[in-house]
């Protein structure tokens, strides 16, 4: 989280709301270690990274809409044979991020 | 930011220790009416001070509270599981104990070119630096921009004054060759608990270092603590390829995997050009 304090800070004193998602789950092989943070402002302008790069633009999607209804939630980004189409981690991995709105 | 977040940043901006805990994941009892805390209800926890914040049960507090403080002494994030009074071996509450550790130390005896290179590598890995030096005219702030710190100092004696704020996560890079200085660095450094040391200079430096070390009653399998010469073996030549080489060997030792340390070969550490 240290990386992105200084982004949620200029965005909130710019006026932006913001969400913060973090990994807080990782299971299997998977490219970043819990606690990995990515915010979000209402814009949808992004620092800080969740993933190497796989499950970031739905990240993103999930915190506009935290942002629309106020309510945190927790997400499961994983690859199996029947959501072979579906957001996941080219490593085989399963990640949880919890993404909370930070006001 | 709303009370648990500031608070944590200004820990994390004052380099402070600290955990956020987090109400992640809700899975409530079938047919049971206790009351479980929102999702997203925070505790902040810091070692020497009263916590911060509420689950809303003074059970499940205390109970996570204790868990926050064993993650801090830990080092260690971790995802754990309550009830909705805290009890062990039920899954209502997902809680994630994010652990912000202070930042690890390196500390670099021996303001020389190599120095400044690493440094900027260690910060790179998110090190707090200190530079240190007996000489005035070698460690200055202005040589070495990048460290937190610059110290004009002999550096057993500076040791002598931070030793008990070293632990296992922390490391000492002796880059003075010099025995007038670094026999007596390295002589306090092998009484830290620090998980790395390494220490620069030729095989034949090294030689006369262990000797006198010998002489000054250290015993074998402690000089062999000492990752000299430094580095792994990646055929650096630059002081920047030497940066790179030595925090690989850190890397490397506190993952416990084996690389190719320098300390562990033989013959020259640089490759003489085939003409």
């Amino acid at each position: 989280m240290r990386d992105v304090l200084d982004d949620i800070e200029q965005w909130q004193s710019a006026g932006h709301r913001v969400a913060l998602a973090r990994v807080v789950a990782v299971i299997g092989s998977g490219p970043r270690e819990p606690g990995a943070a990515m915010a979000v402002n209402d814009d949808g302008e992004v620092a800080g990274s969740v993933s190497g790069g796989c499950v970031e633009g739905a990240v993103v999607a999930e915190a506009l809409e935290v942002l629309a209804c106020g309510e945190p939630r927790l997400c499961t980004f994983g690859y199996s044979d029947d959501e072979a189409f579906s957001v996941g981690l080219t490593c085989g991995g399963t990640i949880r991020i919890f993404v909370e709105p930070l006001d | 930011m709303d009370g648990p977040f500031s608070l944590v940043r200004d820990c994390l901006r004052a380099e402070k220790p600290v955990a956020l805990v987090t109400v992640v994941e809700l899975v409530p009892h079938e047919g049971s009416e206790d009351v479980l805390p929102r999702l997203g209800a925070k505790l902040v926890v810091r070692p020497d001070a009263e916590p911060m914040g509420s689950m809303g049960e003074a059970n499940l507090d205390r109970v996570v509270i204790r868990d926050a403080r064993g993650a801090l002494d830990a080092g260690q994030s971790v995802a754990r599981h309550y009830g909705p009074h805290g009890e062990a071996r039920r899954e209502d509450i997902t809680a994630f104990i994010e652990v912000f550790a202070a930042p690890r130390r390196m500390l670099i005896f021996g303001a020389v070119d190599f120095t400044a290179a690493l440094v900027r590598i260690a910060k790179v890995l998110g090190y707090h630096v200190t530079v240190c030096d007996a000489r005035p005219a070698f460690a200055t702030a202005v040589r070495f921009p990048e460290a937190d710190e610059v110290v004009v100092d002999w550096p057993h004696r500076f040791l002598a004054k931070v030793a008990d704020r070293l632990g296992p996560l922390d490391a000492i890079c002796v880059l003075t060759h010099d025995h007038k200085f670094d026999v007596p660095a390295l002589l306090a450094a092998l009484d830290t608990k620090v998980g790395y040391l390494g220490a620069m200079g030729s095989r034949s430096t090294h030689e006369g270092r262990i000797r006198r070390l010998r002489a000054e009653g250290v015993e074998p399998e402690r000089i062999q603590q000492i990752m000299s010469p430094i580095g792994i073996d990646i055929g650096a030549r630059t002081p920047e390829e030497t940066a790179v080489s030595i925090c690989a060997e850190i890397i490397s030792q506190r993952a416990g995997v084996m690389a190719p340390s320098l300390r562990d070969g033989s013959g020259p550490i640089h490759q003489r050009e085939s003409s």
